[in-house]
């Protein structure tokens, strides 16, 4: 129904609400991104961070509410592959990668490109494919371990198997859901670092607990709390509110 | 640089044997049967040709039960109805072959049709006199249904038991539907009392041999379309949608389109196999479509090995190799050594006969010294 460019905002959400079983998940949400930004959210449990994203990638169809990307999609009107297709990406708060692929599998099935059945059916490795396949396993560390089944890894070369699917996909847009948790501090600071890397060619929007890995990131932060914006600004802005100390960082 | 294709061989190393074993049968068999004397010791005896030829049939069945069970996580429990509706178009055109051979002589109508009053013959007969048309049909008709019932199911993303449910429906209803005489296809007696295929009596051992024969040439066939299938990139998402479906959409794949390929291509190989089934045995009947048949089958590929095929393709000879034992030896306790057996593969072999043995065996592919060292060794997040 949107045919013509009706924001500049890469990500616009207004006035989304989600409501299950009577519990409202969303309530009045509204967010807008912009192209080539990096966004931090935060906010305490059940805040409706995941929720949110379930929303942008089509996982749940909200109440209410207007959620368009690049000002001329409507996502609420499709469905996740064809959202994933235009160019939204999504890493998940538990690890999701193919556990029976190997790592160098994992990514190529990520890769942009081919998504028809009859074209992956024919489907030959090119080498452009290839080059892209060992850059992104230098940039995730995982070169070595190319051929390893996903399944063997460890929990925090997981987490960067599944950052490397994000690249591999190269969306306009990554959501990426505690990308740090159950990781030490000298990966969180390599993953904050490699984020800051994505973010030079890529919009990003991270949810995390991790504070410390917030402040790593350096960007503009958006404070959730029940389902709607409590607080929006840099880090040290929002902490500075008394409302957002009160619910969430002061507990 | 490392080098590994990406396609690791078309067959790899069990496959190669399967197919060499199968071409090997093919010429042996019925070499033994017809060429060497029955005096001699190596003559094969052709009631040996027919009942190694109904289970290769069977592998067959297996073989595309595992396609899409073992490497898309559609279990299937009405496969046996594929199996049958092949059958039954090969059967079709082994009636309309008897001609005024019948029992009553009518020159077009079968038997049941003159002892039903039947004065003419339904549209649903058209065609079937031709053999490429019930060759098309062997596969046109299991694979349309297949692409109705896997549409709605899939793009409603109805998985795991409700999909069960809904294909073990299926073949229920098939059951009942072709037992009743007006369904038009020969009631609960079904269609028998064949008299040859494409000019050759059916009953001949050359006939036999050669049925035989492209039964073997027909598993090798279609083991090869699905070996190259399950190693292709359509293969690996596949495997992606089995082990994480929604993860998988979310990477922009249409699971429901990969789900219906699939779905379909595995329905049209179960009716090549019933096709195959039908002149060997001699009968096709509504007890084809029975439920237990499909389960049946889902034991064959569990016990040989999901997810291997080569190993579904062994469990389903297998398994009637025992069955012919024992409803010859202790005909009371088949279905209690054939659920044992179930349980006994569920609880100690998993994997199957197949992926058992494939676990331990050593892979020449993998560099063991490259191999990634043990789990401990490597980075452990802090939890």
């Amino acid at each position: 129904m949107m045919d013509v460019r009706t924001t500049q905002a890469l990500l616009y959400l207004d006035g989304v609400s989600v409501s299950f079983d009577g519990f409202r998940a969303l309530n009045n949400l509204s967010l807008v991104m912009d192209p080539g930004e990096m966004r931090a959210i935060i906010g305490p449990n059940g805040a409706g961070k995941t929720t949110m994203m379930d929303v942008i990638t089509g996982k749940t169809r909200p109440d209410e509410g207007d959620v368009m990307f690049q000002g001329r999609h409507d996502l609420t009107a499709l469905d996740e592959s064809a959202i994933a297709t235009l160019g939204i990406g999504r890493k998940f708060q538990k690890p999701t990668v193919f556990e029976s692929h190997t790592v160098e599998d994992n990514l190529l099935l990520a890769l942009d490109g081919e998504r028809g059945v009859i074209g992956n059916l024919l489907h030959r490795l090119s080498g452009a494919e290839r080059d892209r396949l060992d850059e992104i396993l230098s940039i995730v560390k995982l070169k070595d371990r190319r051929e390893e089944l996903a399944a063997n890894l460890s929990h925090g070369q997981k987490q960067w198997l599944e950052i490397g699917m994000l690249l591999a996909q190269d969306p306009a847009l990554l959501l990426v859901d505690e990308p740090v948790a159950g990781m030490t501090d000298a990966e969180t600071a390599e993953t904050a670092e490699l984020l800051r890397r994505i973010n030079e060619t890529h919009s990003v929007v991270v949810v995390e607990h991790d504070m410390t890995f917030v402040r790593d990131l350096g960007v503009k932060v958006t404070v959730l709390h029940e389902g709607s914006v409590l607080a929006e600004g840099s880090l040290d802005q929002v902490s500075a509110n008394e409302r957002v100390v009160e619910v969430y960082l002061g507990r | 640089m490392t080098r590994r294709p990406i396609l690791p061989g078309l067959i790899g190393g069990q496959g190669a044997a399967l197919v060499a074993i199968l071409v090997g049968l093919a010429l042996l068999v019925p070499a033994l049967n017809l060429l060497v004397p029955p005096s001699s010791p190596f003559h094969v005896p052709t009631h040996f040709v027919v009942l190694f030829g109904k289970w290769l049939t069977y592998a067959l069945l297996a073989v595309s039960l595992d396609l899409v069970w073992g490497y898309c996580g559609i279990l299937s429990l009405g496969h046996g109805a594929f199996f049958a509706l092949g059958g039954y178009a090969m059967g079709m055109y082994l009636m309309r072959q008897i001609g005024p051979r019948g029992v009553y002589a009518h020159p077009v109508l079968p038997d049941f049709m003159v002892f039903l009053n039947w004065t003419e013959l339904p549209v649903a007969w058209w065609g079937f006199q031709f053999f490429p048309y019930a060759m098309l049909m062997v596969f046109l008709v299991p694979g349309l249904l297949a692409f109705a019932l896997g549409w709605f199911a899939f793009r409603s993303r109805v998985t795991g038991v409700y999909l069960s449910i809904i294909t073990q429906a299926m073949t229920y209803a098939l059951l009942l539907g072709f037992f009743r005489n007006n369904f038009g296809f020969g009631g609960n007696n079904g269609l028998t009392d064949f008299k040859d295929i494409l000019g050759f009596s059916i009953q001949a051992p050359g006939t036999r041999a050669a049925l035989f024969a492209l039964s073997a040439l027909a598993l090798a066939g279609s083991f090869l379309i699905a070996r190259a299938i399950v190693t292709s990139k359509l293969g690996k998402v596949l495997i992606a949608i089995r082990d994480a479906e929604s993860r998988t959409r979310f990477l922009g794949y249409r699971v429901e389109h990969y789900k219906l390929f699939v779905f379909v291509v595995s329905a049209m190989m179960a009716g090549l196999a019933g096709a195959l089934y039908v002149p060997q045995v001699g009968i096709i009947n509504p007890s084809e479509f029975s439920p237990a048949n499909s389960i049946e089958a889902v034991i064959w590929v569990a016990v040989g090995g999901r997810g291997t095929l080569t190993g579904a393709a062994l469990g389903a000879v297998l398994v009637n190799a025992a069955k012919s034992w024992f409803t010859g030896a202790l005909p009371e306790y088949w279905l209690f050594a054939l659920g044992g057996l179930f349980i006994l593969t569920t609880l100690l072999l998993p994997k199957g006969i197949v992926g058992t043995i494939a676990e331990h065996w050593p892979k020449p592919r993998r560099r063991d010294a490259e191999r990634v060292p043990p789990l401990s060794a490597a980075p452990q997040p802090a939890e």
